[in-house]
This record gives structure tokens, sequence and C-alpha cells, in this order.
């Protein structure tokens, strides 16, 4: 078990440096020069060349990615004379535009992607697994059609229709709910929760599709199991049935899928969510450092991605062996 | 239409109600090809005690007569017919609240393949408890130990630790053992086996069997056993109820059936049976054919497509009447539903040597 961790957890940053290296090079391939977005329009050759400078464009690709892998164990020295900024051990660099360590960054808009992703998380997976259950108990009846029918409807609307849709009737018509955004859950909890109840709905609403059409075909695979015919033949209820023997061996196809929703999700895949509502996460800081060629941040906020999948992925393999006897980690 | 019968020849005095009473049992499916009639028309009775051996190839509506009995049809879209007495209360009309609580308390069923029947996911000791429990008010402890000393009784070794595997931990036999072991936690007064060693290997195969007929001595409950080998009825079995199609084709003593065989598809099912006292070149004869369509019976006698006798039935009635159940002459309780005239039978079975040594394993049956 510790031997299995210790293996996927090397081969989970063998995969974070494939990861880092296949953006760093893309990044050069792309016809964008970070430096004369520096510059500004008043831009001469000689203040280009120092910029350049200053921002390490000037050395060679190999080099300015070995100095970025160094950085990450050793840390690094950035600016001139003028100012100088130290970036810390696990150093992902510094943004170009802002001159801010980009790790610093991505740890204050994280808590964001974690409330967001986190909480759409947990009620669309409860809420799915809950609808699909209901549907398949009841297949071929009028609570099973109209479950899939509302993930037929989940699947086909688009979050930024949903949200603006949200946004209009709960904050501009009805102004039940205060305009959204995220606030730090330690300075207003009440606040925090107001200001992602929209955010969180709409995630639900195209999440909820997938994890009911899911938890509903699983069901009723398992429903069609031995191991269901002897649970009745013992003289269960037929709620024990269902919600113990069924569900218990259902939820495990939908594990390894959530478990890779959630990774993505609070890794900031939610990007049109944050930009809709609002919501300064690592997804709208990623989509804006691709707009400014901001190197260090794009790297930062793909490894930050990744790493949440790759994670993810080890997370659910241990569940995995935790929920099904069968499996053993080795 | 004949319901009462049984092979048990009637006392001079009116019997008492038998244990269990089946009354003309029909169990059937709309699908959206047509009606299937898994079962059609079945009657039979059991004793404490006693064991009655139902024997078919696939599709003859054994297993289905097997899940009537435990009224896992109902919130299903089968339709059940027909009456199931036990003790004195009727079965088909029962709502499914009482008749939850008579599963796995007074009628319980060990199924067929033990791998797919127990939970993959809860332990074995778990899942024999759980079935104590939801008839029994006591605490987790005490099902427990209730479940490691039903272990035990079955023969599993070192059940204290044991009692805590998953079923992939058990070894074939192990975990129809342990199938068992759940079953009989409640000592159900009737016990129903369906192909209870189809899954496993010979040697555990009689192993099993001798457990059950040593459950059955102890508690003295009645036990049905669905399989399609005659050696495994002949074995365990008092009474035999032979099915095709979904109808009784043959019903007596296992020593009369055995012995006596009356219906050719009984021949048949002996026939293509190997035996140990045979030439190990012979060649098995089985039956030719497939199981009718459960949705398209054959008119007559739905045996009659594969039936190599029915020349011998005149004007072939065998394709147009549907023979009816009869008592056998001269046997007192064997029936069998063949429009075969004695005569007849006596001359087909003098050509094929279906003669009384012919009927494997029937010493010990007849013990």
């Amino acid at each position: 078990m510790f031997r299995y961790l210790v293996r996927r957890l090397l081969a989970a940053a063998l995969i974070m440096l494939v990861i880092t290296t296949i953006t760093f090079f893309v990044f050069f391939a792309l016809p964008s020069d970070p430096a004369l977005l520096a510059c500004g329009k008043t831009c001469s050759p000689s203040r280009l060349a120092e910029i350049k400078h200053s921002l390490g464009l000037d050395q060679g690709y190999l080099t300015q990615y070995w100095e970025f892998l160094k950085g990450l164990f050793a840390g690094r020295d950035f600016g001139d004379q003028s100012v100088r900024i130290h970036c810390g051990a696990p150093c992902l660099g510094v943004s170009f535009q802002t001159d801010t360590p980009v790790l610093t960054t991505l740890l204050s808009d994280f808590p964001a992607d974690l409330s967001l992703g986190l909480g759409a998380a947990v009620a669309f997976l409860v809420l799915g697994v809950g609808l699909g259950t209901v549907a398949a108990v009841r297949r071929g009846r009028a609570a099973d059609k109209a479950a899939v029918g509302l993930a037929l409807f989940g699947v086909s609307v688009q979050i930024y229709f949903i949200g603006l849709l949200l946004l209009y009737l709960f904050v501009d018509k009805f102004q039940i709910l205060p305009a959204s955004g995220y606030t730090s859950i330690t300075e207003d909890p009440a606040g925090w929760f107001k200001g992602l109840i929209l955010p969180w709905t709409t995630l639900v609403i195209v999440y909820l599709a997938m994890y009911t059409r899911l938890s509903r075909s699983s069901m009723l695979e398992v429903f069609a199991e031995d191991y269901m015919r002897t649970a009745r033949a013992k003289g269960l209820p037929a709620a024990t049935v269902v919600l113990k023997h069924g569900l218990r061996a259902a939820i495990t196809p939908i594990i390894t899928i959530f478990g890779m929703d959630v990774g993505s999700l609070i890794g900031g895949s939610a990007v049109i969510t944050e930009s809709v509502f609002g919501i300064n996460g690592i997804g709208k800081l990623a989509v804006d450092s691709v707009q400014n060629s901001d190197l260090p941040v794009i790297l930062g906020t793909t490894l930050f991605a990744a790493s949440f999948v790759v994670l993810a992925n080890v997370v659910v393999d241990l569940v995995y062996g935790l929920v099904d006897p069968r499996v053993r980690l080795a | 239409m004949s319901v009462s019968t049984s092979p048990r020849p009637a006392g001079l005095a009116p019997a008492p109600a038998p244990f269990l009473d089946v009354r003309d049992l029909r169990v059937h499916f709309p699908t959206e090809d047509g009606l299937v009639s898994a079962v059609d028309g079945v009657s039979f009775t059991l004793e404490k005690g006693r064991t009655l051996g139902i024997v078919g190839e696939s599709g003859s509506g054994k297993s289905v007569t097997s899940l009537a009995l435990l009224g896992l049809h109902k919130g299903t879209r089968a339709q059940v017919s027909g009456e199931i007495w036990l003790e004195g209360r009727e079965l088909v009309a029962l709502p499914e609240t009482e008749m939850r609580a008579l599963r796995g308390r007074t009628v319980s069923m060990i199924f067929q393949d033990p791998l797919s029947a127990l939970h993959p996911f809860f332990t074995v000791g778990s899942q024999i408890a759980e079935a104590y429990r939801v008839h029994h008010k006591v605490s987790k402890k005490e099902a427990r130990d209730r479940a490691v000393e039903m272990l035990r009784r079955v023969g599993i070794p070192q059940p204290e630790r044991r009692v805590r595997d998953y079923p992939h931990q058990f070894s074939g036999g192990m975990r129809q053992r342990a199938m068992i072991a759940m079953s009989l936690v409640c000592d159900p007064a009737l016990l129903i086996a369906d192909e209870p060693t189809t899954a496993l290997d010979v040697t555990v195969q009689a192993q099993i069997l001798d457990l059950i007929r040593d459950l059955r001595e102890e508690f003295g409950s009645a036990v049905v056993i669905i399989t399609h080998d005659l050696g495994v009825v002949s074995d365990v079995a008092d009474d035999i109820l032979v099915m095709y199609g979904g109808r009784r084709i043959e019903y007596g003593t296992s020593r009369e059936v055995l012995t006596q065989p009356q219906h050719p598809y009984t021949w048949g099912l002996l026939q293509s049976m190997p035996h140990l006292t045979g030439d190990v070149g012979e060649r098995l004869n089985p039956i030719p054919g497939t199981p009718p369509s459960p949705i398209n019976r054959p008119d007559g006698c739905s045996f009659h497509p594969r039936c190599a006798c029915k020349g011998w039935v005149p004007q072939g009635r065998c394709t147009v009447e549907r023979p009816e159940l009869r008592p056998v002459a001269g046997a007192a309780g064997h029936f069998t539903a063949c429009h075969l005239t004695d005569a007849a039978r006596q001359e087909i079975r003098g050509g094929t040597g279906l003669t009384e040594e012919r009927g494997t394993g029937t010493t010990r049956a007849a013990r």
C-alpha cells in the first residue's frame, strides 16, 4: 500500500515534468512577444532589450527552461537593481505583468475555486445519485421520465446562458440575492454562501445531467445482479435492498468520474462560470495570462490544474481500493 | 383439472393439509414479443422433512416456479396466478409486506451461482448476520456470533476468521456453503435450492448434497431442489417433478420416476446421462432439438417436435391435443402427461433397453 502510493506519486511527478516541458516550449512557438507587450506604445529598441533582459527572455530557451526548473527547487531572484523580487523555493516564476510570484497569486485565487468546485461537486453528486436512483427504481414511469428529461435539459443549456438567466432573475429582477462573487469564508461566511449560490446552482444544473444518467444506468445494471435478488430473498425491506445493497455497488463507477470532475473543477476548469459570475479564480487567471503572454502565469496555472487532475487520479484509485474489496493496490 | 394430485397414496381418512401445496401455478411475463408463459399450470405438494426434485432443461420454468414460492415476482411485471398454500397461508395473494416477513425466515433459497448471488462488497459474515437480523431483534454481536455458528455448521474451517472474509476470498465450494449458511440462518421450514451444485465440481457437489440432506434431517425442513441433473435428484429427492415447457410432464416418487419412467422426455433425460457401469466408449444419447420457445409453444404436446415416439400415437394426436397429467396404471402416486398407451410404452421401452437397471442412482434414492 505504501509502496503503491510512493510509486503513484513518483509517476505523478514525472507527468508534471512532461506537462511543464510541453507548456514551456509551446509558449515559445506562439508568435507573441511578452516583452513587446510590456514595453507599451512608446517603445524604443534599447528599452525593449532592457525589458527582455529583465524578464530573462534574452537567454536561450533551454537556459530559460533550466532556470525555471532550478527555481522550482531552489527559488530565484528577479528584476534589476531598482526592483528586486525574491521568489521562494517552489518558485513558479514571477508574473511578467504584475511582478508578483505566480505561486502567491495562485494561492490567493485558489480558495475561490475550492469553494466553487467542492460546493458544486457535493451538491451534484448527492442530487445526481439521488435522482438517478429514483429514476432507476421507477424505471419507465413518470418520475423516471422527469429525471431523464431534466438531465437532458441540463446537458443542453450552456453555462453562460443559465448563469446569466439566474443572475437576471435572482439578482436584477427579484433582488433576492446580492451580486454574486467570491467573499472569503473566514471574513464573511454568510456573504461567502450567498455569493456562491448562483455559481453553484449553475454548475449543478450542468453537471447534474451526467450524474443522473450515470447513476440511473449504473443502478439498473446493479438491479439485474443476482445479489440483489438474494437481498430480496433474505426478506430485506425494499429500501434496504436499493439503498444499501444497490447503491453500494452502483456508486463505484461513479466515484471514478466524480474524482476527475472534482480535480479539474478545483484546478480551475470552471472558467466560464468564474467569468459569468465575476469570480477571480484560477480559470480566469489562466485565460488572462494567455491573453497577456504571461509565460510564468501560464505555466503556473497549467501545472496547478494538472496537479489536481493527477492527484485526483491517485485519490480515486485509493478510494476504489477502500470501496471495492476485490481491488488490491499493488 | 387434477390439482390435488400427489405422489403419496391418499389414506382412507381425509389427509391433513400438506405443508406446501401448489395448485395450478401460472407465471406469465408480458413482453414486447408476446406473452411468455414461463410456468403454465404447475401443481405439487410437499411435506416437512421431505425433498422434491424439480427437473427440467433450461427454460422449462423450474427457476421461475421457485421464485414464485418466495414471492419474488411481486412488484415485477410478472403475472402470477394459481395458489401456493404454505402451512395454511396462501402466498400468491399475500401482500408484499407479509411476504417479506416470510422470506428468508419461513421460506429461503439457495441460489445457483454463489459468486454472483453473494454481494461482492460485503463480508460473508455481515451478509449472513444481516439475514438473521432482519427477522430477529438481536444485537450486531449476537447476529455475528450466529453467523460464525452457521459457518461452522456448514463445515467452513476457522469460521471466526472466515466470517470477516469477502466472497471472492472463498473457494467455489465454500461460497456455496456460505450461501447455504445464509439461507439456513433463520431455520426455514421450506428450503429451495436452485441448481445448488451446478457451479461446483463433482466432489464438492457430493459434499453439498450431503450437507443439504443432513440439514433437512436436522431441522425437519421441506426441501425443493431444482436441477437439470437427474443424478442430483436421484441422490436426494423423495419425489420428482419433471417439467417441460412450463408444465408438468411426469410426477411421482423418485423410485417410480427413475425406475419406471413413463414420458419419452424423461427417457431422454435418463439416456443423456452418463453412468458408471456403462461402456466407456458408448456415446451418450442426447435429446435432439432445443426447448420450445416460451412465446410460441407448439400445439398439442409441447414436446412433440423433439419426440421420437410420436409415431406410436395414432392420427397425429400429439400435434393437436395436449395430453393431461394422468395417473399411471398400476403405480400409485405416479403421473404422466403423454398420449402413449401402456402397450406402446412397453414395446418402446423393450426396444430402448430402458429398464430398471438403467436408472442411475436408484439404489440410493430407494433407501
